[in-house]
């Protein structure tokens, strides 16, 4: 019932200029929490390597890619990364 | 022990005068001592707001150069015997405090007032950093719209890792949410983020919400802090704020558009 729900939703719902902000606001937030966090010193580093390992392939700009250490409680660190791809600069073809 | 509170934002021109002046005044009126420091070093206005710019000696700068003393910089407000203000000066740049200096400044106004009140300039450069290193609490007063809430984001980052408290591992600084120039009829019709909007992006505990109100200029023109003006929304705002500031716990008011009455919908008031 996806479909129905979609426009049930859509009905009651509109998407306002201000849930729109909302949205962005919630990405760009969360984006630059993760960068404030301190970071260990080789991450630099490592995604400038990263960033050419992929450049071979695709093209990506700097700001499509954020790695990042998180600590998940006790000993278990998680290195996220993340890599963005627009649609222009990797047609599906 | 005082309590030292920093009123910022990052962004400029969201409300921090206006709010500082409320609430100052509103907390003296309580019978509290409270003194009002204008951080905002080259561009003073705070004693505009206060309406005490003709009595203008000294300033902040002044003091920490040694060329007066705190008491020959500081205006006592003339409406509330509780009040004092410290203005920053018109003429230096803002790099003319240092935060040895600062302290020395803070403790001595420690000894004689319960609250200080620090107006901080827009940015997060030197001056906002002054103005809230040696806060105990911070009012992060937010316009509801998208520039406004990042930058006081990016404020909360600075409050967790550039402040005395931060350094120092003490206890966090305590934040607070101010929202201000709220207007309820543009959140209804979908134009403008919501107090619970920008509470989950900030999830800090909410403080206050003002709204946008034709008061504020009436009350900046005559010099006369809003809050003193009883009968206006923004004036009944900040005095719930000023409340809650104090410990007591106030429904929030001012959050829906007020109705049109019959006539005003008929008329098209
Ligand atoms: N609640 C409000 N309603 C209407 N205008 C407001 C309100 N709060 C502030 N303003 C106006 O916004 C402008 C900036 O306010 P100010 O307190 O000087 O901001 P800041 O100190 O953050 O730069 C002023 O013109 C002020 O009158
Ligand atoms: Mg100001």
């Amino acid at each position: 019932m996806a479909l129905l729900d979609y426009f049930l939703h859509k009905k009651d719902k509109p998407v306002t200029t201000a849930s729109k902000a909302k949205e962005r606001l919630q990405i760009i937030v969360a984006h630059e929490r993760n960068n404030r966090k301190v970071q260990p010193d080789y991450l630099p580093d490592l995604t400038k390597d990263i960033l050419a390992v992929l450049r071979k392939y695709i093209q990506v700009s700097d700001e499509s890619l954020s790695i990042n250490l998180d600590n998940k409680g006790g000993e278990l660190n998680v290195l996220e990364l993340n890599i963005e791809l627009h649609d222009e600069q990797h047609p599906q073809t | 022990m005082a309590r030292i509170i920093v009123v910022t934002s990052g962004k400029g021109g969201v409300g921090k005068t206006t709010s500082s002046a409320a609430i100052g005044i509103g907390l003296a009126l309580k019978g509290h001592k409270v003194v009002l420091i204008d951080f905002d070093i080259g561009l003073r206005n705070l004693d505009l707001i206060m309406g005490c710019e003709r009595r203008v000696v000294y300033d902040f700068v002044n003091v920490i150069k040694g060329e007066a003393t705190l008491n020959q910089a500081l205006i006592k407000d003339k409406r509330v015997s509780t009040l004092s203000i410290l203005p920053a000066s018109q003429t230096r740049d803002k790099d003319a405090l240092d935060k040895e200096s600062v302290g020395k400044v803070l403790t001595e106004l420690g000894e004689t007032y319960d609250y200080i009140i620090c107006d901080s300039p827009a940015g997060i450069e030197a001056g906002a950093m002054m103005a809230l290193y040696y806060a105990d609490e911070a009012i992060v007063t937010t316009n509801p719209e998208v520039s406004s809430v990042r930058d006081s984001d990016r404020i909360l980052g600075m409050l967790a890792s550039r402040s005395r408290r931060a350094e120092l591992n003490l206890e966090p600084i305590k934040e607070h949410l101010l929202l201000t120039r709220y207007s309820p009829k543009r959140v209804t019709e979908g134009e403008m983020l919501s107090v619970e909007d920008v509470e989950d992006i900030l999830s800090i505990p909410l403080l206050g919400v003002i709204p946008e109100s034709q008061a504020v200029l009436k009350a900046s023109n005559a010099g006369e802090p809003v809050i003193l003006d009883k009968e206006s929304d923004a004036g009944q705002a900040y005095q719930d704020v000023v409340n809650r500031l104090l410990g007591d716990s106030v429904d929030f008011r001012f959050l829906v558009a007020e109705k049109k009455g019959i006539f005003s919908r008929m008329f098209g008031g």
